[in-house]
């Protein structure tokens, strides 16, 4: 028996650059899509940010939800959603959206609904948003994303050239807006758990492109004469056999996550394994294109790092 | 390069050692901590779990700043009627906004005169004479800031001592911004008996009804220097209550819920100067009715059939035994200096929070599984290596989160399992690299300092920008996301260090052991 990395090919050859103009329209639909899917029918937003009244409870027996529903309803409170969820149909989440008249008028919502379910119910989650907070919140996650986005830009831009910095933002702001995209096409709810999310993946992507453009930078100064599309594809090559392994451990961790982290880590976990894959997809193919498209030079490196290339050669001991 | 100096070794296990050491209260059982001789206890403590593993509430309350303004507009505008009354100094068109105070003196020749008894009336206020004989009393912005400071520490200093008389365990009071105040309550899962008292200002005047109030009273009809004051909860009545305050309820020093013929009463006590001013006006008043008014409302309004002297005194106002002994601590504990307005409140009942806590742990566990066991069929004995290091990052991890007294959040647990997943990344990074340089016909060992050196800058650059993330939702985060943000964030701390650190001095060992001429992988 052998490790399995040992059935791995030596060398992969796989021609990824060429592949481009496919991978350039399913960006581009991808992020189109997202941005139309986000200008007609928005975010899902969660009680985070939408405000409004949250309650899980649970019944000593299935929730019969007909009776539930229109007592529910005669409150007086607006919309009222109300679903069962797991245990045999006990566990119900009820959802009243915001209410007029500021945030008194949110408490004196979740004392009625309290009041409907006073009979046997186990509350399990209130939570109440008022109109402020729920205000706050989308702008300081906003805030939070667009901030990310640039502090990474700037550190690749200082660790690199202007170039990978724009190619490590423009494959950034590919990956957020087509994972909030997700959020809006399949209107799943988004809340701050979700912002997360997004930051999360943002995290892993750069983390992806920034070993990918390290062995670039290392292979434009090992190999002078190869054009930047073969030297790209050179080094994706090199660097593929860890990115296969570095998503297989993540996915596995966020697999364990899908199916028994508990209901409530559930979009924040299937959110994170698009990411997995939407982060390494875009390295290669809007990253690393990106350098080809603004003419990275050679001479436009000026960072040296020591001692990658002339490694000192040691005798091996023993043997 | 890849040779470990016995120090290095050293200070390498010092640090896992003392990992263990810091991460160990996390196992062991609350007998053992409270055994712990007392300078060991400072340090030595599990890590805090957030409101949303262990069950209870959390409030976000803000202080109604702008009606502390509106009172102190109504006061000043109540002292300029006084002092321009007493010196006969005309005037009409008395009125306050958010703007100040304003009056326009009838006779131009006594606008001096008014402006300057004012202006000892209000020191601190800013006086301006405006056309048409009209006066604009203003507060200095320096002023109205130092007053709302000191209404939000005030309130703050309110909530703590109502939530600490409730007596629920290690509640959490934080001022944050400017005017909002956070409440933490671990194990209180339906907070509203809290909320409702933390909702009352509390404000408790005596007051004497009006003699002479009408049959019929409405707005129009009052005796001057009376007011409408409605009656309580249970009371439909409307009360003509006299303006003036005899006695405030800031002198009271202690109130206690007692029974009186079996009804629920509370018993309050007034300090000396509160006593000897309520004693004055129960004499003077005998036979007439007092009015209590807590926040507005007329609680009881009890005949005086004598003077009452000894400072103290009951209020019977139809309590229940729970109303009474609420009032009684809404008393002791003083009342708010403005209302408060409940902007968020999350709660998560105990059973929650356990089923959180067993599904984070079962996924923790699994994920580990499937790492470890990954690890170990690509890798074989690097693989273990790996694996050890990653054990080491989680007790890192773990002890980092134990030391800080950082708090452990559902999505927190997500990010250990994520961070699982991550933290190999580096061992892969490395193991690559001696794979690709041992192919290219280098020797083992040049392979492996290799592995090491080439992949050490690319490790740290792509964890400083995944921190860059981290940071932000540290900073921007609240609640269970900020507890996120901190266990990846530490979490990418103790990767590096694993994976860089641990890992080359295993590898080194092996590489030592033996006659190694071969990578494993």
């Amino acid at each position: 028996m052998k490790p399995l990395m040992s059935y791995l090919p030596k060398d992969f050859s796989y021609d990824f650059i060429r592949a481009r103009s496919i991978a350039f329209l399913f960006s581009a639909t991808l992020i189109i899509g997202s941005i139309v899917s986000l200008a007609t029918q928005g975010l899902n937003f969660g009680i985070d940010f939408a405000g409004g009244v949250l309650l899980e409870a649970r019944a000593p027996a299935p929730v019969d939800l007909a009776p539930l529903r229109e007592k529910l309803n005669n409150l007086g409170v607006g919309d009222v959603s109300i679903t069962t969820f797991g245990n045999e149909g006990r566990d119900v989440m009820i959802r009243v959206q915001q209410q007029e008249g500021g945030e008194t008028a949110q408490t004196a919502a979740l004392k009625k609904v309290q009041g409907v379910l006073a009979d046997g119910f186990e509350m399990r989650r209130t939570e109440v948003v008022g109109p402020k907070v729920g205000s706050e919140l989308v702008i300081n996650g906003a805030l939070a994303i667009a901030l990310a986005l640039l502090g990474i830009a700037i550190y690749v831009w200082f660790r690199f050239e202007w170039q990978f910095a724009l190619g490590a933002l423009l494959s950034l702001t590919h990956d957020v807006i087509s994972i909030i995209g997700i959020f809006s096409i399949f209107q799943i709810q988004f809340d701050l758990t979700s912002v997360a999310a997004v930051l999360t993946i943002a995290g892993a992507s750069v983390n992806d492109t920034v070993v990918v453009y390290d062995r670039v930078r290392e292979m434009l100064r090992k190999y002078k004469r190869l054009s930047l599309p073969d030297l790209l594809n050179l080094s994706l090559n090199k660097v593929l056999s860890r990115t296969l392994m570095t998503n297989v451990t993540m996915g596995l961790g966020v697999l364990a996550l899908v199916f028994i982290g508990g209901p409530t880590l559930q979009n924040f976990s299937l959110a994170l394994l698009w990411g997995v894959f939407i982060g390494s997809y875009s390295t290669v193919y809007i990253a690393l294109p990106i350098l080809v498209y603004f003419e990275l030079r050679r001479e436009d490196l000026t960072i040296t790092q020591p001692g990658v290339t002339q490694a000192p050669e040691y005798e091996r001991t023993g043997g | 390069m890849l040779q470990y100096s016995a120090q290095k070794v050293g200070l390498v296990l010092a640090i896992v050692l003392m990992g263990i050491v810091f991460a160990a209260p996390n196992i062991a059982t609350k007998e053992t901590l409270d055994n712990l001789p007392a300078w060991a206890k400072g340090w030595l403590k599990p890590m805090q779990l957030g409101l949303d593993l262990q069950g209870g509430s959390y409030l976000l309350l803000e202080v109604d700043l702008a009606a502390v303004n509106k009172e102190q507009i109504s006061n000043m505008e109540e002292t300029v009627r006084a002092t321009l009354r007493e010196p006969r100094i005309g005037f009409r068109n008395l009125r306050g906004s958010d703007e100040g105070v304003f009056v326009t003196i009838t006779d131009a020749a006594q606008v001096q005169q008014a402006r300057q008894a004012i202006a000892k009336a209000l020191p601190d206020m800013a006086l301006s004479v405006e056309e048409e004989n009209r006066i604009r009393v203003q507060i200095p912005d320096k002023i109205k800031k130092d007053r709302e400071l000191a209404a939000l520490s005030q309130s703050i200093e309110i909530v703590r001592r109502r939530v600490d008389e409730f007596g629920t365990s290690e509640p959490s009071i934080q001022r944050q911004g400017a005017d909002r105040i956070i409440v933490e309550l671990p194990g209180v899962d339906d907070p509203e008996r809290i909320k409702a008292l933390i909702g009352q200002t509390a404000k408790l005047n005596f007051h004497m009804l009006e003699p002479n109030a009408p049959a019929v009273a409405d707005a129009r009809n009052l005796p001057p220097g009376a007011m409408l004051v409605p009656g309580g909860k249970d009371d439909p009545q409307t009360y003509v209550v006299r303006r003036r305050v005899e006695v405030s309820g800031e002198r009271l020093v202690d109130a206690q819920a007692t029974f009186q013929d079996g009804q629920p009463v509370v018993n309050f006590r007034f300090d000396t100067a509160g006593g000897r001013r309520f004693g004055q006006a129960t004499a003077a008043n005998v036979g007439q009715r007092l009015a209590i008014v807590l926040d507005n409302q007329v609680i009881s309004a009890p005949v005086i059939r004598s003077p009452i002297t000894g400072g103290s005194g009951i209020i019977e106002g139809g309590f229940t035994v729970q109303g009474a002994q609420d009032l009684a601590l809404l008393l002791r504990a003083g009342a708010l200096p403005a209302p408060l307005i409940i902007l968020e409140e999350r709660s998560v009942g105990p059973g929650l929070g356990a089923d959180s806590i067993e599904a984070g742990e079962a996924a923790t566990v699994l994920g580990s599984i499937l790492v470890v066991g990954f690890m170990i069929a690509a890798y074989f004995t690097f693989g273990v290596f790996a694996v050890l290091a990653l054990v080491a990052n989680v007790v890192l991890l773990f002890a980092a989160m134990s030391l800080i007294g950082a708090t452990l959040t559902l999505p927190g647990i997500a990010g250990i399992v994520l961070t699982l997943g991550m933290s190999v990344d580096g061992n892969v990074l490395i193991y690559e690299r001696m794979r690709e340089e041992f192919q290219n016909g280098r020797t083992l060992l040049s392979s492996l300092t290799s592995g090491f050196q080439a992949s050490f800058l690319t490790i740290l650059d792509s964890n400083i920008t995944q921190f860059i993330a981290g940071a932000l939702l540290f900073f921007l985060g609240t609640g269970p996301v900020k507890g996120f943000a901190v266990t990846l964030v530490l979490g990418l701390i103790t990767a590096v260090f694993s994976s860089i650190m641990i890992t080359r001095m295993l590898v080194w060992f092996w590489f030592r052991s033996a006659k190694r001429a071969e990578l494993p992988i």
